[in-house]
């Protein structure tokens, strides 16, 4: 039920004032639950915020700081940052990361005096990333290799968590944008309960 | 014969926690539906999840 020239929407008995729906829902792109928080929904922007980062946050426990970053070199063509990214600031200093690895770019390969940012938090691996693994043509290994082995199944596990939060937080942009997808409860569609008039009318004279 | 400690088992609960949240965060405006919808979507997922294990502890056996 909407309200003209207002984007006011009547959900379970609440009225919820979207605002802006286009500024919230990149708010809420550009840190979870920002856009709730925005539109006064203030319990499910704090809900969404702590559901996500927290898993975000587990990602880099659980796999090290190298979870999250950006590249589309040969032999590493992070798709997961595509869905990473969906968490929106949390993600962007991946962005940065790659932009400094390329000023160090020499032919392919990075140059020996590269220093990551940040201690090297989202920093993607020193290239060339050989595709045989554990040790390359030139016998010996790369970054992306000893980000794997270091932590054992933590770098794979970590990376799928903050790809799930990112793409949990696509679902959060949405109900910014447009108020919660309406689905009952047990999947089943719920029949309109009639009116007393409706009753009365269908009763036998 | 299952070689997988069971401890890894425990990523599981975080992400099931924030998965169920998050959906039933967007499918209601209500906390208290909110936080039905989300115990709702835990028991599905981890059903769901059971009976695969289940169907691949099966087919193991049988293999």
């Amino acid at each position: 039920m909407g309200t003209p020239g207002r984007h006011i929407i009547e959900v379970e008995g609440q009225r919820v004032d979207l605002r802006q729906p286009w500024l919230a829902a990149f708010l809420a792109w550009l840190w979870p639950g920002a856009g709730h928080f925005y539109q006064g929904r203030r319990a499910k922007g704090g809900l969404f915020m702590v559901s996500i980062l927290s898993i975000y946050v587990l990602a880099f426990v659980i796999g090290g700081r190298h979870v999250v970053y950006a590249s589309w070199a040969p032999n590493d063509r992070r798709w997961h940052y595509l869905c990473q990214v969906g968490i929106g600031l949390p993600a962007l200093p991946a962005l940065v990361q790659t932009r400094h690895l390329k000023r160090f770019d020499s032919g392919g390969r990075t140059r020996t005096d590269y220093q990551p940012l940040w201690g090297g938090l989202m920093s993607p691996p020193r290239r060339p990333v050989w595709a045989s693994r554990p040790l390359g043509p030139e016998g010996r290994t790369d970054d992306l290799s000893i980000w794997n082995e270091e932590t054992g199944t933590g770098f794979e596990l970590g990376s799928w968590y903050a790809v799930i939060a990112g793409l949990l937080n696509v679902l959060v942009i949405y109900d910014a944008l447009s108020g919660p997808i309406a689905i009952p409860i047990s999947g089943r569609t719920e029949k309109p309960k009639p009116t007393n008039s409706q009753k009365s009318a269908a009763m036998p004279a | 014969m299952m070689s997988m400690d069971w401890t890894y088992m425990l990523y599981y609960l975080p992400l099931l926690a924030a998965v169920s949240l998050v959906y039933g965060g967007t499918r209601h405006e209500d906390m208290q539906k909110i936080l039905a919808q989300s115990w709702h979507t835990a028991v599905w997922i981890t059903t769901f999840m059971g009976v695969i294990f289940a169907v691949l502890l099966l087919i193991i056996w049988w293999l």
